[in-house]
């Protein structure tokens, strides 16, 4: 197996961290709805937490992402 | 950049090239050096500007400096406690040079100065500094109770404390690469995109009519990429509160 297939295809097992990344943003989000269906007043606190929730979530995947493009471009 | 001989230069666009010909390059300053003092003019030029007229009634410049100051204010009183009061300007030139390194990126030909781990990595070791300083002053030594939290095993002592400390440790890397990394990101997938548009441009023209996708695609992401830029920087503002707030009430 020469380097550069070597290459793709550690990037894409790289990447599969996505997976634990989309369950964990999409229960932020399922809580963030039932939270604010059952007290819609407290919408304005749930919301910014949830966000915070999200960006913390999300960096992960960029992590991952990260370490995808080191192995392709590098 | 995207069109030369058909390959993708992902990061082609985060090199960095120095400005102002040869007096810059002697000096080394980079456009990354200009962006930043560019977002420093504008943040000065927002807050003296829009102030300058001082109205009961304010007009949409003062009112978007009184809005900017009062949503880092409560920021600062929400989760540090009262004492966040003394911490306002830094987390609000903090914010703002972030904001504005983020937002200035988005502009085509322009550069994201915050892209670059070197500058993030800073302002994190900044921080960090500053929470570690902050907490020392004001609880003195015993600030090392927060690695032990109260009501815990003693037995378990050998296991939490070096967790913590690795925790402690790693705040600094992780506030750093989380901005990074979203810029770097967003930047990437807007030059593979473009770059698909060439590509496909070039295929003759049914591909310049496919090419239309990749190109709303593009238009899409620079919308997302507006909501990451104030995202990113309230995610750093805020947890600069939130350990702010550790240092200064200890858990």
């Amino acid at each position: 197996m020469d380097v550069a297939a070597a290459k793709a295809l550690g990037a894409g097992i790289a990447v599969i961290a996505l997976a634990g990344v989309g369950i964990g943003i999409g229960n932020i989000f399922s809580a963030l709805v039932t939270s604010v269906a059952r007290n819609p007043s407290a919408r304005d606190q749930v919301f910014g937490l949830g966000i915070l929730g999200f960006a913390l979530t999300e960096a992960v995947a960029l992590f991952a992402l990260l370490i995808a493009f080191l192995i392709l471009f590098t | 950049m995207a069109a030369a001989a058909h390959k993708i230069d992902a990061l082609g666009q985060f090199e960095l090239a120095s400005v102002f010909g040869p007096v810059g390059a002697s000096v080394r300053f980079t456009q990354s050096n200009l962006l930043m003092l560019l977002a420093g003019a504008l943040i000065l030029a927002l807050l003296y500007f829009g102030m300058r007229a001082k109205a009961i009634v304010p007009g949409r410049l003062q009112s978007m400096a009184e809005m900017s100051y009062d949503f880092i204010h409560g920021m600062c009183v929400d989760q540090i406690g009262e004492e966040g009061k003394r911490f306002f300007p830094f987390v609000f030139t903090l914010f703002f040079f972030i904001l504005m390194g983020n937002l200035l990126g988005l502009l085509p030909f322009s550069f994201t100065y915050t892209s670059h781990i070197a500058v993030t990595f800073a302002l994190a070791l900044l921080v960090i500094v500053i929470v570690t300083v902050v907490a020392l002053r004001i609880h003195g030594l015993h600030f090392f109770s927060y690695f032990f939290p109260d009501g815990a095993p003693k037995l378990l002592a050998p296991l939490i404390i070096p967790v913590e400390i690795i925790s402690y440790l790693s705040r600094p890397v992780s506030l750093s690469i989380r901005l990074f990394a979203n810029m770097v990101a967003g930047h990437v997938m807007f030059e593979v995109f473009a770059a698909f548009v060439v590509m496909m441009a070039g295929a003759g023209a049914l591909g310049s009519v496919v090419a239309i996708l990749p190109l709303g695609v593009n238009v899409v992401l620079v919308g997302f990429e507006l909501l990451v830029a104030c995202l990113q920087a309230y995610v750093f503002a805020i947890l600069t509160c939130i350990y702010l707030h550790d240092a200064v009430h200890l858990h």
